[in-house]
């Protein structure tokens, strides 16, 4: 039967229900399991063949070798970056992941470019705080 | 029509009723809309071009990037070009993976068209319940795939992620859910008196216009043109998935309306159906890196209407031509006709009810010798002293209102 008024019922329905949006950033914002955010670096498992660093359709990843040993690091632009994790599909090591860290504001621009410094064996737990200049880059992204 | 009475009004570039910019020049008589004229390019971005200079796998990634609603049929439809180049037969797993994602992106999109719909017809509480009721399949996406768009679900040679039991249940869940509210909104469109006065004989197009302009998807199965690429050129895994193709003979606005919740209503089934019947398998098969000479077309059901990709390639890693042409495109040629002595009022929901995307459809193409042979390159200092001297000529002189901008702000 046509009448007008149909949503009546259903806002009058959901006065009394708690809002539908959350409090962000008051109430934590819980991603699923493997979210596509920041792209996190096992320096121990690198073998430097680069091949992330030539499917990366962004050009957010670099690849840095330390001095003449086999170890490397690397460094992410996040502000370039697409969160594709195309890098992490390419890696043949798994020396790449993704993590569901996506609160990736930063307040100057220098804080977008994430290093992770070159890990000899044995592995240490890996630090992810940007710290530039440590490592030489040896291709650019 | 007396033509000292038409006035013209420009609805954008930039106007409340559109979300992204494109130009309609309406001509007016009185509140009669007496011509339309389109203007689109403002939003160009050079995404066939720079197609050109990144590898297929990066390709994929900018492809994925033409639409942000679409974003699983654009690099569905490229893949499978790539891979109809390179001769890669995906398993039957990944294709019903391509297909289920395809179906949830379904969902969003008409849901998210539900909501602007309504919104362009002051219908706001519709709005918020239907976007309310999208997180779920939002939700859903993000968790199969990694993201709420984009969501980067294919890879060339089959489908990027694979679904556990634990994702199952989930789809099912949320699916339920959305049945359920889908089932409240037909009840709405059906019986809400002011949306069906609202939208009725808006927009009209019959099926003979439909068909000449080459209108597609909803928009065309509104006007009775039974045609749905999923059924009568399968991809993905709808060769196996039983679905109907959902048709109305209202031909105006409200019969889009009614094809699109009529289509969440078919998407439903077949989520369900992908679901039970998923095959066991490998998802992907090993793709090359080069791709060898030939060239492709592929055609794809999006949740706007058909879209067509091409794709030439010489052998290399990077293609030498990929062209993409959204549904819009076509779809937009019908609005003109459809606005035909509507009121300047229809104008918003009937653009809407096509459910534009500009941004996808912009593309450059260049005509030479229209001009007979004048066309020439400009560097981009050239353009800017162009745009400079032709406002000066026309008596607009920016040099002088900024001047007078810093001398107010001092
Ligand atoms: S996520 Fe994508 S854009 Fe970001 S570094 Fe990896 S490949 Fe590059
Ligand atoms: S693809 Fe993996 S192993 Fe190769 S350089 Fe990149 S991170 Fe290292």
């Amino acid at each position: 039967m046509k009448k007008p008024g149909k949503m009546l019922s259903e806002m009058f329905k959901n006065v009394a229900k708690a809002p539908a949006t959350t409090s962000y950033p008051f109430t934590k914002a819980e991603m699923p399991k493997d979210f596509r955010g920041q792209i996190v670096f096992t320096s121990e498992n690198c073998i430097g063949c680069n091949i992330c660093v030539r499917d990366c359709p962004a050009a957010a990843i670099c690849i840095t070798k330390q001095g003449e040993e086999k170890i490397f690091g690397a460094y992410f632009d996040l502000d370039v970056c697409i969160y594709c994790a195309q890098c992490v599909l390419s890696c043949p090591k798994k020396a790449l992941s993704v993590s569901p860290n996506f609160e990736l504001a930063q307040l100057t621009r220098s804080g977008f470019r994430v290093v992770f410094p070159a890990k000899p064996k044995p592995p240490k737990v890996d630090g992810d705080k940007p710290a530039e200049g440590q490592v030489a880059p040896t291709t650019s992204a | 029509m007396d033509l000292n009475n038409v006035v013209k009004i420009p609805i954008g570039p930039q106007h409340p009723c559109l979300k992204e910019p494109a130009c309609f020049t309406v001509s007016l008589n009185g509140e009669r809309l007496a011509g339309l004229d389109l203007r689109l390019g403002y939003n160009h971005r050079g995404i066939e071009k720079a197609a050109e200079s990144r590898t297929y796998i990066q390709n994929i990634y900018l492809i994925e990037r033409v639409c942000g609603i679409c974003s699983h049929s654009h690099p569905s439809c490229y893949i499978q070009c790539v891979e109809q180049i390179a001769g890669l037969e995906v398993p039957a797993r990944g294709r019903y993976l391509r297909s289920l994602i395809g179906e949830l992106e379904r969902v969003h999109s008409h849901l998210l068209w539900l909501g602007v719909a309504a919104y362009e017809i002051g219908f706001e509480t519709l709005l918020m319940y239907s976007w309310r009721d999208r997180e779920v399949v939002m939700d859903i996406l993000a968790m199969l795939t990694g993201n709420r768009v984009n969501y980067a679900a294919n890879v060339i040679g089959g489908a990027n992620r694979d679904i556990t039991e634990d994702h199952k249940k989930d789809i099912l869940k949320a699916v339920d859910v959305l049945e359920e509210r889908t089932k409240y909104y037909i009840e709405v469109a059906t019986e809400e008196a002011t949306l069906i006065a609202r939208l009725s004989n808006v927009g009209y197009i019959s099926l003979d216009d439909v068909k000449l302009m080459g209108t597609a998807g909803p928009t065309a199965r509104a006007s009775g043109l039974d045609y749905d690429v999923r059924r009568d050129d399968p991809y993905a895994a709808y060769k196996d998935i039983p679905f109907k193709v959902i048709t109305d003979t209202h031909c105006d606005v409200y019969g889009r309306a009614l094809v699109r919740v009529g289509e969440l209503m078919e998407s439903y089934k077949m989520i369900r159906h992908i679901i039970q019947n998923i095959p066991d398998g490998p998802i992907a098969v090993k793709a090359p890196r080069k791709i060898p000479a030939g060239e492709a077309i592929s055609r794809y059901e999006a949740p706007r209407g058909e879209d067509v990709h091409y794709v030439r390639s010489n052998g290399t890693d990077k293609p030498e031509r990929v062209r993409v042409r959204a549904p819009t495109m076509v779809n937009l040629l019908s609005v003109p006709k459809m606005l035909e002595g509507d009121n300047l009022a229809d104008v918003p929901i009937t653009i809407a009810a096509i459910d534009p995307c500009f941004s996808c459809t912009d593309r450059a193409i260049r005509v030479s010798d229209l001009d007979g042979g004048n066309a020439k390159v400009m560097t981009w200092n050239e353009t800017r002293r162009f745009g400079i001297d032709w406002y000066r000529k026309n008596g607009i002189d920016f040099t002088d209102l900024n001047k007078r901008l810093a001398g107010r702000m001092r």
